[in-house]
């Protein structure tokens, strides 16, 4: 009995699920500390870049500041103020933290490494940025407060116009690549170019989205904090609040591995890209987190009625004449060999 | 004379003295040289609008409504010659035109004499908008009344407050009152008191198809600039009307004024526009220095001039800093505040003391320029030029902010004379009116500088104009450390705070007035006395009585952000809740400065 139990354990089938559970977990794990590492960072170099110094104090360089932090949001009181909607209230808060880290199970971070390849990976990826607009949209609305819902309509608004241009930009890559798995797409970049460069405008067009995505500034607007207050998540505090704001962390990791997956090549670097995938994956992330962080740093925030006429009359015609240029490029190329 | 002039009084007032007849005006002599009629209260209104519309053949009318305050008579001693009263109201009138024409001569004053405990009298917010608020200020604070007003109710004191403290029967000091307790009933009929009810505004909570969202922004908000409140209408996010609420901040700084001495009231100014430091106190020791006839040496001028430069450029730099924080850029604010710091260090080494110095005395400074200021002056003046152009590059030449700015929140000339607005943001209209320029004072007339003049009214013009004029401001710092006047850092004269002493151990007649200076404080001559001045925010001015005593009978400040915030609803109507905050930002005020 025993003896049949283990020889199925070490059957192939069941070990490889084993690993690839061991992956997921060491993968989530690795999201959630640099997604909580990054809120040190995002602060030291907020304060590099406003000539200050920023948190010091605790351990080196101030590297245990996110300990001393958690401690404290941990042991807050929980408070649920008596006018909200309670069960919505709470839901909120998860599904803004638990949707971003779905997300992540997309990104292909090694050769050898990653959650999930789905075949329809990207179709995925839609489905959970539709979603997670719901978590501000909940959490302004349950909350039963003026800011807090002006922050959620502020950020239905935002959804409806970025996403549609979120969806076209990403299709030239689908279509080069002929595959909405992102496996298939990173390998195809290196087979050839990284995406960058053939589909540059669709690159641009996205980066704009996946800031608005993370509701990062200058897309910031459900919780522009000089005129909402703190917008959707106003009357929320303790960790139900933590997990907002951590889950906007987890929001630009998992948005930076797209970044580097889809138009960066992946894993891929100039050298030793089979010895070293993920320090290559981890540069190139790293360097799309701090360039988040620097557009804080610099930009103001524009009103969302602008935010959205760009979206409409800049962001969309561009993405849909990026669309049929490649597939023209496709065709052309395809009728010539 | 034949053609119905008075000597010495502008055309202005020879056509009210015609509407009113000679015998019922009274002409008062003040020290501040400005013309000042008594007229009968059943005139006021005709008055008023003869010298707002001015039809009579009389060009360049007041098209501002400076101030309006009030006088409670019942005490004073020294009012030979005026008409009997027991509370004056008073009305200062601004022309723009004709003070520029004339060089300082385009101001009248209006005073009417009430008689009874609560007195009352028309309201003039028909002919002058911005007489709203004043009128309401001047019911809070003296209890008279305003007929015809439409929203008579307190504004810098609570709604449920009793009384009316700036009446001489009002007890001035902490210790003649009940000590004060706030249970829990009481505070929840407070809160009570301040909940906002759109009927009485006039406003409708919704039209037939949808409801109207009424939004409480402040007292406590990010980009309230202090404790004030406004309370939105909105439709969306669409502004339809609001309701501007001030008086958090208030503190009585003018019935303060009526218990410290002359001197001992420098410190208080101080705090008025708490971003101005010395530029407080300047407009209050010119008008002092009218009354008690003290000439100041050039040396004094030249150094006031510098301090309060100093100062406009602290100030326009928080404004700057929180503008663009207001806006969404967090960055900028941290430069600016180090570029603060630089010009507090040379403000610390010679006054002592960074944001409130309270360092100018009636009669001079109070004490003369450290040894190495030069060398402190100069390294500022290098330092911030190449920091303001960079500035320019990342916040106002952002196509991000730009946006934001152009176009939104538009006002007019026209609309800012409305509404009494003055400084920066009358000038972003295209009105080139400076006090510097306009009527100089403290030596103005020697520098050499320019008034930056924009003509969209915008909130970007609002901002390009203080930029502009930190960098006028550098000039004239310049000019003073090139041209500093040597002598001495006070006037020779006995009413001087504190007096002169070099003399007191050897002659009687010195020691005794010094004595009774320093223990006492002067004892400033009867009379009325005035100075304007381009403060950082606007003009802010001081309006003195003195009734031959050791205090003020009557302190009235004037000041800019008061009027700036009651333009608030004119100008956003109709425009989305991030231009609000635009605007808001664009004003520039501290709420210390809108309460006292």
């Amino acid at each position: 009995m025993f003896a049949a139990l283990l020889a199925w354990l070490m059957s192939p089938p069941v070990l490889a699920a084993l690993w690839a559970v061991v992956q997921a977990v060491v993968i989530l794990l690795g999201l959630v500390i640099s997604a909580a590492w990054m809120i040190w960072l995002e602060r030291r170099l907020l304060a590099l870049w406003q000539d200050r110094l920023g948190p010091n104090r605790v351990g080196p360089f101030g590297l245990g500041q996110v300990i001393a932090d958690m401690i404290k949001i941990f042991f807050k009181e929980d408070w649920t103020p008596p006018f909200v909607d309670k069960f919505t209230f709470v839901l909120a808060p998860l599904l803004a933290m638990s949707l971003m880290m779905l997300g992540y199970a997309l990104v292909p971070i090694t050769p050898t490494w990653g959650v999930a390849a789905p075949e329809l990976g990207l179709l995925f990826f839609f489905a959970i940025a539709g979603l997670a607009v719901y978590a501000v949209m909940l959490g302004g609305w349950s909350s039963n407060s003026k800011y807090s819902l002006l922050g959620g309509l502020r950020s239905t608004a935002q959804t409806i116009s970025y996403e549609v241009f979120m969806g076209l930009s990403l299709m030239g890559i689908v279509m080069q690549a002929g595959s909405f798995n992102m496996r298939d797409i990173v390998l195809a970049q290196q087979a050839g170019w990284w995406n960058v460069i053939p589909q540059f405008f669709g690159f641009c067009v996205w980066s704009l989205a996946a800031i608005a995505v993370t509701h990062r500034t200058p897309f910031d607007l459900p919780e522009a904090e000089s005129e909402l207050a703190a917008g959707y998540h106003t009357e929320y505090s303790g960790m139900k609040f933590g997990m907002f704001f951590v889950g906007e962390y987890v929001g630009i990791v998992m948005v930076s591995g797209l970044t580097t997956a889809l138009f960066f090549g992946g894993w891929e670097g100039p050298f030793w890209s089979d010895r070293i995938p993920f320090v290559w994956f981890a540069i190139k992330s790293l360097l799309f987190m701090s360039s988040f962080i620097l557009l804080r740093a610099a930009l103001p925030r524009p009103r969302y009625d602008q935010m959205m006429a760009a979206a409409w009359k800049v962001c969309l015609p561009l993405s849909l004449a990026n669309l049929l240029i490649t597939g023209a490029v496709i065709l052309w190329q395809g009728s010539g060999a | 004379m034949a053609d119905g002039t008075v000597p010495g009084l502008p055309d202005s007032a020879s056509a009210v003295i015609a509407l009113c007849g000679a015998d019922a005006v009274t002409v008062e002599s003040t020290v501040d040289r400005v013309p000042t009629l008594w007229v009968p209260v059943a005139r006021i209104v005709e008055v008023l609008r003869l010298l707002r519309l001015l039809r009579t053949g009389v060009a360049q009318p007041y098209l501002m409504l400076y101030d309006l305050t009030a006088v409670d008579e019942r005490l004073r001693k020294y009012r030979d010659g005026l008409p009997a009263a027991d509370f004056t109201v008073v009305y200062h009138l601004l022309s723009v035109d004709r003070d520029i024409a004339t060089r300082g001569q385009g101001d009248i004053r209006i005073k009417v004499a009430l008689r009874g405990d609560f007195p009352s009298l028309p309201t003039v917010s028909g002919i002058y908008p911005n007489a709203n608020w004043y009128e309401r200020e001047v019911w809070d604070l003296f209890g008279i009344g305003f007929e015809g007003h439409p929203h008579l109710r307190r504004i810098l004191l609570p709604p449920t407050w009793t009384g009316h403290p700036l009446r001489k029967d009002y007890p001035a000091r902490a210790t003649e009152f009940d000590p004060f307790h706030l249970d829990a009933l009481r505070q929840d009929q407070e809160q009570e008191a301040l909940r906002f009810i759109p009927e009485d505004w006039g406003m409708k909570r919704g039209t037939d198809d949808h409801d109207f969202m009424f939004l409480n922004l402040g007292p406590n908000h990010p980009s309230a600039h202090g404790a004030f409140r406004i309370v939105l209408q909105l439709d969306g996010e669409e502004v339809v009307d609001c309701v501007p609420d001030i008086g958090y901040h208030h503190r009585g700084a003018e019935k303060m004024g009526e218990r410290q001495s002359w001197h001992s009231y420098i410190p208080y100014t101080d705090r008025i526009d708490y971003l101005g430091g010395v530029m407080n106190n300047l407009p209050y020791v010119l008008a002092l220095e009218k009354l008690a006839g003290i000439q100041v040496p050039e040396r004094v001028k030249t150094i006031r001039v510098m301090l309060v430069e100093f100062f406009r450029i602290t100030s326009h730099l928080l404004f700057y800093g929180t503008f663009a924080q207001d806006l969404g850029a967090m960055s900028p604010v941290f430069y600016m505040f180090v570029d603060r710091q630089k010009a507090y260090d040379v403000i610390e080494a010679i006054t002592g003391f960074r944001m409130h110095p309270a360092w100018f005395r009636i009669g001079g400074v109070a004490q003369d320029l450290p040894r190495g200021w030069d060398r402190k002056v100069r390294e500022f003046l290098e330092w911030m030029p190449k920091r303001l152009d960079g500035y320019r590059k990342a916040a106002l030449e952002n196509a991000i902010l730009k946006a934001r700015c152009k176009g939104v929140a538009v006002y007019d000339t026209a609309n800012a004379m409305d509404w009494g607005v003055t400084g920066p943001g009358l000038r972003a209209t295209g009105c080139n009116y400076d006090l510097r320029k306009a009527r100089p004072y403290s030596g103005y007339e020697q520098f050499d500088f320019e008034v930056p003049v924009f003509h969209n009214g915008d909130v970007y013009d609002r901002a390009l104009a203080r930029e502009e004029e930190i960098r006028q401001s550098l000039r004239i710092i310049q000019q003073c450390l090139d041209n500093m006047p040597s002598g001495p850092y006070k006037a020779d004269h006995p009413l001087t705070c504190p007096p002169p002493k070099e003399r007191t151990l050897r002659d009687i007649d010195t020691l005794i007035p010094h004595f009774l200076g320093v223990s006492w404080g002067p004892v400033m001559p009867a009379g009325e006395t005035s100075q304007m001045v381009e403060a950082t925010k606007g003009i802010n001015s001081y309006y003195l009585m003195s009734d031959h005593s050791t205090a003020s009978y009557r302190t009235r400040i004037r000041t800019p952000s008061f009027t700036h915030l009651q333009q608030i609803p004119s100008v956003v109507r109709g425009q989305m809740v991030p231009d609000l905050i635009a605007h808001v930002a664009s004003i520039d005020f501290v709420m210390a400065d809108v309460d006292r």
